[in-house]
């Protein structure tokens, strides 16, 4: 078994991490950058606690093998703030107590970012539908989809 | 295991055939990686087609359009093109997961991987779509209906991938349309599904017709009979019955906790007939230029 070395970029900066050729991109993030935001909930695509973005498109990181980043840009919850400022979605998640445990909130956050970028002003079914693939057990969905749509009206300006 | 990450056609051919048995192709794993995480499967090396020329694009030809093996659902979806032509495709691909899986799954990998529930796959076979194969001996063709010969096998041999998929070119008084059952809204295997693809003669009678049922069959199945009950017609209630009667004439479906036999045989009859209804409104639509 040979590792594989792979660039990318990651949340904007040139990356580079060693990896077996199986392992896939949620273990890269976490154990060999140490981006821990993104979380193994199912590891089978079911649950999007993994999720990030990749070449501008949702993925589950635990169904993208590490190598597949080679050249890709990878952007992860670790870069929506910008320094000390959090991304609206995140305030928003956190004034209006859009999380519990927080497992399922980087995921959600990723995916609601890349939803407002396509469709900033989205119906609640609309965003219903976008996060179908984000399960979250403690919380409920209702103050999800409340963050998400007072973030988007924030970023609107509105 | 190896990651291997050919980049032409010849080169991607050679290693499947040097590594037969051993070698699982890779385009958007959504199911591969699952098949591996699980442990049903330990390929010895995993081949990545998703680099190979023109695997990732989407091109006109001969007034259909070819569909790179690597385009994912949600490209697909982004192509206006593709969803004025062919939208039963289009929408039976876009059912295909969350956001995150469309993101990654490719209507060759829903097609290859064999499963008898795979949601562009009726879709595909009611359009006539044809899969372009890539092997040692170049390449060759083979309709989607002919494609998977069971339970995950298909008719791809030693060395042999799909590198894309070709919708043809369809008159403009015509249209598709999929539809399945699922016990949820989202994110889960169709139970019973239909696609249903209608060309309307200058008359508004039905001209010409494919209707594929999926997950009622160890095989995606194309009905041709069902097909035959609505030609000529303008799908009044007749001919809608008759297309209900031969689909459920067709289906053999399993029994599971997910649907039973009875349960499946019936929807799948009621899927086709609305399917069948949509594709119509569309097609005449596409053939007034106006709204039904
Ligand atoms: C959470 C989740 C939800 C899902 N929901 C659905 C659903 O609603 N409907 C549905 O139909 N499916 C569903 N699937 C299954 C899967 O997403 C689809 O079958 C998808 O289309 C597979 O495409 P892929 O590119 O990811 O295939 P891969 O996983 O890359 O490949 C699938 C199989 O085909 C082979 N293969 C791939 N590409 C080629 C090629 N070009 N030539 C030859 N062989 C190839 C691979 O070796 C593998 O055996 C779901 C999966 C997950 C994880
Ligand atoms: S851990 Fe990837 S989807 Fe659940
Ligand atoms: S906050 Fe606990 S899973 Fe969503």
């Amino acid at each position: 078994m040979k590792n594989i070395h792979v660039s990318t970029t990651l949340n904007g900066d040139d990356a580079e991490f060693v990896c077996a050729p199986e392992e896939t991109l949620l273990d890269a993030l976490r154990n060999r950058l140490g981006l821990s935001g993104a979380k193994e909930g199912c590891g089978t695509g079911d649950c999007g606690a993994c999720t990030v973005e990749m070449d501008g498109r949702l993925v589950c990181s635990c169904l993208v093998l590490g190598a597949e980043a080679q050249g890709a840009q990878i952007k992860t919850v670790e870069g929506m703030a910008i320094g000390e400022a959090l991304h609206p979605l995140q305030q928003a998640f956190i004034d209006h107590a859009a999380l519990q445990c927080g497992i399922c909130t980087p995921g959600i956050l990723v995916a609601a970012k890349n939803l407002l970028e396509r469709n900033p002003d989205p119906t609640d079914t609309e965003i219903r539908y976008w996060l179908a693939g984000n399960l979250c057990r403690c919380t409920g969905y209702d103050k999800i989809i409340k963050a998400v749509q007072i973030a988007a009206a924030d970023m609107r300006g509105a | 295991m190896q990651y291997m990450k050919p980049s032409t056609a010849t080169e991607a051919s050679d290693i499947l055939a040097r590594n037969e048995g051993a070698a699982r192709i890779l385009g958007g794993g959504t199911d591969l990686l699952v098949q591996m995480r699980s442990g049903m499967i330990e390929p010895e090396m995993i081949v990545d087609i998703k680099h190979l020329d023109g695997i990732t694009d989407i091109t006109a030809e001969d007034g259909g359009l070819r569909i790179g093996a690597a385009v994912s659902g949600q490209r697909l979806g982004e192509h206006e093109g593709a969803r004025a032509m062919w939208p039963g495709v289009v929408e039976a691909c876009e059912l295909i997961g969350s956001t995150q899986i469309q993101g990654r799954c490719t209507m060759a990998g829903n097609l290859c991987n064999g499963g008898p529930a795979a949601d562009s796959v009726p879709a595909m076979i009611a359009a006539a779509a044809v899969a372009r194969i890539e092997g040692p001996k170049g390449a060759r063709d083979c309709p989607v209906e002919e494609f998977v010969t069971g339970p995950g096998k298909t008719v791809l041999g030693k060395g042999e991938f799909v590198s894309s998929i070709f919708l043809p070119a369809r008159p403009k008084a015509a249209s598709d349309a999929y539809l399945r059952f699922i016990p949820r809204t989202e994110m889960d295997i169709a139970v019973a599904s239909a696609g249903v693809n209608i060309v309307l003669a200058d008359d508004g009678t039905i001209k010409s017709a494919r209707v594929a049922l999926g997950a009622v069959g160890p095989k995606v199945v194309l009905v041709a009979d069902a097909a035959d009950a609505i030609i000529g017609s303008k799908l009044e209630d007749p001919a809608i019955t008759a297309l209900v009667r031969a689909c459920e004439a067709a289906a053999s479906p399993i029994d599971d906790k997910r649907g039973t036999v009875e349960f499946r045989t019936t929807v799948v009859g009621v899927l086709a007939k609305r399917a069948a209804r949509i594709a119509m409104d569309r097609a005449q639509e596409n053939a007034t230029g106006e709204k039904t």
